[in-house]
């Protein structure tokens, strides 16, 4: 805890003095502010990704886990009576929440897009649909279909997990790979920002040889080069972390459908997310540039 | 000469504290050499506080890295350097930075930041000890030093002898309770170096250690009149105490 406040003390403390001991100097000054800036913008998408992905995951896995819908295909005449045979059997399902036909409505509104508004369902010999809402354990998928078979032969159960489970699986990965995105994104400016400081660090050699020598400590020199890194990189990631969110911005918002690229986004207070990125950026180029100037200036001097 | 009175140079007449009897520096059968032969061997000897010494020997002797050995810069590569009592070897990279703010010293090669100004630089000790440079003494110093009217100009706009006052200006900031000079009148001329003198005796009649490295015999002979000054000498490897004939 003493370490942590250490820590936050050298990085907040305005120590002007220390700052300017070390010459301003070009390159790794505008590398820190790119590195910080490209890498925020990346973790501002690879952000909207994880909370999107999130999102549909958790949408799929909601909507589609407690529906299941059976299909009866039979004569005409023998309809009703499956019908009601496949509701009885339904009845005394375990695991069965509620069941219910669709009406002729509902079936016409499913064929439309197919067969036009004036199809007459009645008449037709269209398979009739009968929907089930499931409990939360689920119900024996198996020996629903085999009471099934011998209750109502032209019944067929459609459970949807066949093709539901990898959906949801594959959201949850992609959520993951967003996260790992990120992960990575931060290690990568890490790397990039300890070069940088080595680089400074080796290009100020002398300055950091004359400091020792008029009995500077250790502490004192790499304050000066970490409060430098810290703020470059809060900046540069300040100026990504909004590009990004204008870039997320302006992408065409979610629509009815809510397919997964318009959903693609920061919705109500996920706007908040990508402002704690420059933060943490800051903090990971203090964390960087403290480690790699200790280090460095034992070989130095 | 004002900086008697008090001021950046003189804290009262503080004369030497406690460490009085002990040496301030203190060689122990030490050896040194850069990887090569031998540079320095067998040197025992002890700088005892308020002493005043000269350390002379011809070019390459050893004379600079004999003074790096005295403020750790260089560890000896066989027997032991004590500064204020403490073994060199054993004072962390925070103890030598201590260590060093009591030290004061006048580099061969006067290195200074060159993007600050020159009165900046001269502050320096004081700044990374997080003390605050009085202005009034900096101004005395800067005069005393004949650099008044360069206070703003940066240093590699110096001469070699403009240089060499102002690192002796930076060495004596902190008010230090030695001093080590390394051919600090090398590049001045001798109403220069003359001064320059004046300002080390004047130091050490307040109670610092001063140790000079020179070949400037002349030098010698006109501190030999003002203060007790003893004269080592580098020969041979070896440091000796040498005679009265120079
Ligand atoms: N960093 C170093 N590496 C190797 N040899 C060195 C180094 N510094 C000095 N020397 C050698 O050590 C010898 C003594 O140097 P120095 O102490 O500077 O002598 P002086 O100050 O008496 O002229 C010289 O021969 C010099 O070449
Ligand atoms: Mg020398």
């Amino acid at each position: 805890m003493t370490r942590f406040r250490t820590l936050l003390s050298d990085l907040m403390h305005a120590d002007r003095h220390a700052d300017r001991v070390v010459p301003p100097t070009g390159h790794t000054a505008w590398l820190t502010l790119f590195t910080a800036g490209a890498m925020t913008f990346l973790a501002v998408f690879a952000l909207a990704l994880s909370l999107a992905s999130g999102r549909l995951a958790d949408r799929w896995a909601d909507a589609l886990a407690r529906t299941a819908t059976i299909r009866i295909a039979a004569p005409p005449d023998q309809m009703e009576v499956q019908i009601r045979a496949v509701l009885d059997v339904l009845a005394t399902t375990p695991g069965v929440a509620s069941a219910r036909a669709l009406t002729d409505d509902e079936q016409r509104a499913l064929l439309e897009p197919w067969f036009g508004p004036d199809l007459p369902v009645e008449s037709l010999p269209v398979p009739r649909l009968v929907e089930l809402i499931e409990e939360d354990d689920g119900y024996d998928a198996e020996g629903l279909r085999q009471r099934l078979a011998a209750e109502a032969p032209g019944a067929v159960l459609d459970d949807h997990t066949r093709w539901r489970r990898p959906l949801v699986i594959a959201a949850g990965r992609l959520r993951l790979l967003g996260w790992a995105s990120i992960l990575l994104i931060g290690g990568t400016m890490a790397a990039m920002i300890t070069l940088a400081a080595n680089a400074s660090l080796a290009a100020n050699a002398q300055v950091i040889k004359v400091l020792r020598l008029v009995g500077a400590r250790d502490a004192y020199i790499v304050r000066a080069f970490v409060r430098r890194f810290t703020l470059r990189a809060l900046a540069g990631a300040a100026a990504g972390a909004l590009a990004g969110m204008i870039g997320v911005a302006l992408l065409p918002s979610a629509d009815a459908a809510g397919g997964f690229l318009t959903g693609l986004g920061f919705t109500g207070a996920g706007w908040l997310l990508p402002l704690l990125l420059p933060p943490l950026a800051a903090l990971v180029a203090f964390l960087a540039t403290r480690t790699a100037a200790f280090r460095k200036l034992k070989e130095l001097t | 000469m004002r900086i008697e009175s008090g001021g950046v140079l003189g804290n009262g007449v503080r004369h030497v504290r406690a460490s009085e009897g002990c040496a301030v520096i203190a060689f122990d059968n030490v050896a040194y050499n850069y990887g090569g032969g031998e540079l320095l061997s067998e040197i025992s000897l002890r700088l005892a506080p308020g002493s005043f010494h000269f350390l002379t020997g011809p070019s390459g002797a050893g004379k600079t890295t004999f003074l790096k050995l005295c403020y750790a810069e260089l560890l000896p590569t066989a027997g032991r350097v004590a500064l204020f009592d403490r073994d060199v070897r054993g004072l962390s990279r925070d103890d030598i930075a201590h260590t060093r703010r009591r030290i004061g010293v006048v580099h061969q090669d006067c290195q200074f930041l060159d993007h600050l100004p020159l009165a900046t630089n001269v502050t320096l000790p004081l700044t990374v000890s997080n003390r605050e440079p009085d202005v009034r003494d900096l101004t005395d110093l800067l005069q005393w030093v004949g650099l008044a009217d360069l206070a703003d100009a940066l240093p590699p706009s110096l001469s070699g002898g403009e240089r060499q006052r102002a690192a002796l200006a930076r060495a004596v900031i902190m008010s230090p309770d030695v001093i080590l000079a390394d051919e600090p009148t090398g590049n001045l001329d001798w109403e220069m170096s003359l001064r320059l003198l004046t300002l080390l005796v004047e130091l050490n009649r307040m109670g610092k250690t001063i140790l000079v490295a020179t070949h400037d015999l002349n030098l010698i002979r006109q501190a030999k009149a003002q203060v007790a000054a003893r004269v080592l000498r580098i020969r041979n490897r070896r440091i000796q105490l040498a005679g009265a004939d120079l």
